[in-house]
């Protein structure tokens, strides 16, 4: 397998939705080649970090407008 | 005689589904709960979309008051969450229309860029890397480099890998093609990797060389 091949399947590989036997071809790749071990194990890290950090603050008060507006509308509707 | 056990045990409900029928019923408090549920992630989706703070604040209104409207053509095959993301997804888009008056504002633009498709920095990265900077310093640098993604593929990472949608239901939310997501998804982490890794590298000890091993 090349290094290209590998990167092919690099997403299924991280999503967990590759074939028995694929993995354990890209495993006997990973074996030999330190740079898509490198690239394997920092992705994982990059989705994981943007998993686990919130990024964006949620504006203060923006829930209590939400719920005036849509009792404005449901005064109207319902 | 032997009984025979049903192979798959019945589902249970999602239980948003009694929320939204309880809303269909009038009870507005019970949309309430599934804007506590939910109004994180649609303003982290409106956010990663529109990169403006007030646009994602409209966008947030606009969407759940649009979802409550609707409420009646919710269908119930697919879940409420994804349902309410595809509205979000399609008010942010149209925020953005607005703002880049004359400019067409597509998630088909820049998806022929080569851009991150090979990885080049192949240092390895500290054990835990986000650990060398404070949150704020995290969130900072984290917001800057999903920011310098290409808008098509940064909507499919913040749908798939941030929000947690399956790849049908990004693809679904956003009309591409299965193969289409899978191809932004790769590019997309593929990208930020190779972003990040400017403040995530190991830092190198004197007489350490790259690639040593």
């Amino acid at each position: 397998m090349t290094c290209s091949e590998f990167l092919a399947l690099l997403d299924d590989l991280i999503d967990d939705s590759v074939t028995a036997d694929a993995r354990a071809e890209l495993q006997e790749h990973l074996r030999g080649c330190e740079h898509c071990e490198v690239t394997l194990n920092t992705t994982r890290k990059t989705i994981e970090i943007y998993r686990s950090h919130e990024i964006y603050d949620l504006p203060a008060g923006l829930r209590e407008r939400l719920h005036a507006a849509i009792m404005a509308r449901c005064k109207k509707g319902c | 005689m032997t009984i025979i056990q049903p192979i798959a045990q019945e589902l249970e409900p999602h239980p948003d589904v009694a929320l939204v029928d309880r809303v269909r019923g009038g009870d507005v408090s019970a949309y309430d709960k599934l804007v506590q549920k939910y109004e994180r992630q649609i303003f982290r989706i409106a956010q990663n979309i529109t990169q403006n703070r007030e646009d994602a604040e409209d966008v947030m209104q606009d969407a759940f008051l649009k979802a409550y409207e609707k409420i009646d053509q919710f269908q119930g095959n697919s879940r409420f969450y994804t349902w309410l993301v595809r509205i979000a997804v399609n008010e942010s888009l149209m925020r953005l229309r607005k703002r880049r008056t004359g400019k067409m504002v597509s998630i088909d633009e820049d998806v022929e860029t080569e851009e991150g498709s090979v990885p080049r920095d192949l240092a390895d990265w500290a054990p835990d890397p986000e650990q060398n900077y404070n949150q704020a310093e995290l969130a900072e640098i984290l917001r800057k480099t999903i920011q310098g993604l290409p808008q098509g593929f940064r909507i499919v990472f913040a749908l798939r890998d941030v929000e947690g949608l399956s790849t049908e239901e990004t693809a679904e939310t956003l009309g591409l093609s299965i193969p289409a997501v899978k191809s932004r998804l790769l590019r997309a982490r593929l990208q930020l990797r190779e972003r990040l890794s400017r403040y995530f590298r190991r830092k190198q000890g004197p007489g350490e060389t790259r690639n040593e091993k």
